[in-house]
């Protein structure tokens, strides 16, 4: 393989986290550590306080030339030491990477934006940051400036930018950094909907031109559309890499459906000697049992032991979204309830919610007044993307996504006139 | 999308290939490496030039303002008190001695806490970390332009006429910085894993100032040998080959001598430590 243009061997990355926490040692503690832990080895026997961490362990993948490769895995599972080590931020502590071509790494936009210089300024600042020559960026000003849409604030310092013109003229002298390898971090995350979109185009045009991109994202649609293959990191190790769509395919099913459901055993079930909780399951009620996507219709179970004959008992959900955004109470109808096992079943239509991780709460009221069990957290899941239709791969705004009825037609515009009118003259 | 342009094919230019390895024990110091990175080095020291006298009124005048009113109290204080100031007119003595001075002090100053000031830069992007030291230094030179034209101002007024030794001006001003580099690569470097260091930035500048003929000249050290031993701290021989480039005494000695060894071993020295503390920035700050 004589065509690799990144090459990794036998990676490792060994952190020590200090056993007492401390952001900065100072003197005072590393000479008096250095002089307890002679003690300590003189004594009995080392021991020492740094707890040592592995953020990368024995990482071996190669990148061909050309080749869009996506990075993914959980928050922690070392992709952002992996790109920092191919960018030559930090040293590996074990093995080694072979890297052919001029890097180009963007693991931030905006890198060394000063806020008391103009948008011009900043752009020559941040381009030879970026690795850009002077005349390089000279060159591209003017397109760098139209990609931005801040022509007009150019010559104003950039701590009077707005957020999205500070991002936008960040990204776009980001975006004409012309490497042969383009190593990208959730840099994507940023901005509004319409400025992602812009983003992930110039990302499209950056891996349809030739150019190798190692590229981190949680953003499973744009990776599964840009990348070619994917390498899944978990606990610094690669769990997978091959194909996006496996790679992508078998991280969804690891990571998903974070805890379909919960079933408690007599003794250790919430409840009382009135109501004890049973189980509650989140049901897929369509064909393909992989994953939740947001067209997914979706049934939740609640089962109870109830002990009160002839109570009055009824069962709320609380749907909320991962930033603990309230999506929805639903109550269910109030009647009494024979004793024994009482189930009841939510059903939550397809295309209702948006992509977006849920975990719903539960509270069983009797009497349609006295709560009598409150469980928090009974179920998470994790609605992905569907089929994109389109080129629009970003995120889609809102904590639902219906499907809402749309009534279209072409109409004759003097009908419209005279019917505005007769609402008017009413 | 017609604004988003077209870039032009990969050409790939040859011996680009990069091996990364752990490194371990000393490295060598890739001076192309550097200069191939010297736009960025300009770009940073531009960078804080301009930011420099941001919001301020007075602006650049401060570059005036600090070592003028420094040389008044030292006139106030120690030539009305008959201190020594070689026969020179008191305010031109001192103002030429606080002139390298403070291109040292404040080089060493904004070098020292260089690293730590530009952070954000060391964990997101690679380039050599010699950079940011040295664009420090370069940002002290604006200052000491500045205030070098009061320096003649001063010259012409007192009718302390300058002789041929100027020429050899641009030596001791390459030096003064390379003397501020030498401390100020080992003092950066510890600042990044001890914050101690930028309080002990502080004090050290003052002590040094009495350390250094500046207030005194170095005549006032008797003996021969004692001011070869003032020699060891390199500002000595800085600040007295500064003068004597300026008026033409005292002619230079042993003790610029030793002044300039102690400055290139401090500076290899602190290159290499620097060096091999490189690889841990990124970590550690």
């Amino acid at each position: 393989m004589n065509d690799c243009a990144i090459e990794v061997g036998g990676l490792s990355k060994l952190y020590r986290i200090g056993g007492e926490q401390k952001l900065y040692p100072t003197l005072r503690e590393s000479v008096a550590g250095a002089i307890t832990s002679r003690f300590r080895r003189n004594g009995n026997g080392a021991k020492s306080n740094a707890r040592e961490f592995w953020a990368l362990k024995d990482v071996n993948f190669q990148v061909q030339r050309g080749e869009v490769v996506g990075i993914i895995g959980r928050n922690g599972a070392g992709k952002s030491t992996l790109l920092k080590i191919l960018s030559r931020i930090t040293d590996p502590t074990e093995g080694e990477i072979e890297i052919d071509g001029r890097v180009g790494s963007l693991l931030e936009v905006g890198t060394g934006f000063h806020p008391e210089l103009t948008g011009r300024e900043n752009v020559f600042l941040n381009g030879a940051i970026l690795g850009m020559k002077r005349r390089e960026i000279a060159g591209k000003f003017d397109e760098i400036v139209a990609f931005a849409e801040t022509e007009k604030f150019l010559d104003t310092p950039v701590k009077f930018y707005s957020s999205g013109m500070y991002t936008r003229l960040a990204f776009a002298v980001a975006a004409h950094l012309e490497p042969e390898i383009l190593i990208v971090d959730e840099v994507l995350a940023v901005g509004d909907a319409s400025f992602q979109k812009k983003c992930l185009g110039k990302m499209n045009d950056v891996s349809k031109q030739g150019r190798t991109v190692l590229f981190v994202s949680h953003n499973m649609t744009a990776l599964r559309s840009l990348c070619t293959r994917a390498v899944w990191l978990e606990n610094g190790k690669v769990m997978e890499n091959g194909h996006t769509t496996d790679v992508v395919g078998s991280y969804m099913r690891k990571n998903t459906i974070a805890n379909p459901e919960s079933v408690w055993s007599e003794g250790s079930a919430p409840g009382d000697d009135r109501i004890r909780l049973r189980s509650v399951r989140l049901i897929s009620r369509s064909n393909s049992t992989d994953q939740i996507t947001v067209h997914t219709p979706l049934s939740i179970e609640f089962t109870y032991w109830n002990t009160m004959p002839g109570a009055v008992l009824n069962i709320s959900a609380l749907l909320y979204t991962s930033e603990e955004i309230c999506v929805l109470v639903t109550v269910s109808d109030f009647r009494p309830r024979a004793v024994g096992l009482i189930r009841h079943i939510l059903e939550i239509p397809g295309d209702f919610l948006n992509a977006n991780s849920y975990f719903v709460n539960m509270l069983i009221v009797k009497d349609a007044s006295v709560p009598i069990l409150r469980q928090d957290n009974v179920l998470s899941f994790d609605v992905v993307e569907g089929e994109v239709t389109g080129n629009w791969y970003g995120a889609t705004p809102g904590t639902v996504r219906p499907k809402l009825v749309w009534k279209s037609e072409a109409v004759d515009a003097s009908e419209i006139d005279l019917a505005t009118a007769r609402a008017q003259s009413d | 999308m017609s604004a988003v342009p077209v870039v032009a094919p990969v050409i790939r230019p040859a011996g680009r290939r990069v091996h990364l390895r752990p490194q371990t024990g000393w490295q060598p110091i890739h001076f192309g490496e550097l200069w191939h990175y010297r736009e960025l080095l300009w770009i940073l020291a531009l960078r804080d030039v301009k930011v420099r006298y941001k919001q301020t009124v007075l602006g650049v005048t401060w570059a005036l303002i600090q070592p003028f009113l420094q040389m008044i109290l030292f006139v106030a204080v120690f030539a009305k008190n008959g201190f020594s100031t070689d026969g020179v007119a008191a305010p031109v003595f001192y103002f030429s001695g606080l002139l390298p001075w403070l291109l040292f002090s404040n080089s060493l100053t904004t070098a020292g806490n260089s690293l730590i000031n530009n952070q954000h830069l060391i964990t997101k992007v690679y380039f050599p970390r010699l950079v940011i030291p040295i664009a420090a230094i370069i940002t002290a030179l604006i200052d000491f332009a500045i205030s070098f034209a009061l320096l003649i101002a001063l010259m012409a007024w007192y009718r302390v006429p300058p002789t041929s030794s100027i020429l050899l001006l641009p030596v001791f001003i390459l030096l003064a910085m390379l003397a501020a580099l030498a401390v100020g690569l080992w003092l950066s470097a510890l600042n990044v894993q001890y914050r101690d260091v930028r309080y002990v930035l502080g004090f050290l500048v003052q002590f040094w100032l009495f350390a250094t003929p500046v207030i005194y000249p170095a005549s006032m050290v008797k003996t021969h040998w004692r001011r070869i031993v003032l020699g060891i701290n390199p500002m000595s021989g800085v600040v007295e080959g500064f003068r004597w480039t300026m008026y033409g005494k005292p002619a230079p000695g042993p003790m610029t001598l030793v002044s300039v060894i102690t400055i290139f071993a401090l500076l290899i020295g602190g290159l290499f430590y620097f060096r091999r503390m490189e690889k841990t920035f990124a970590d550690l700050i």
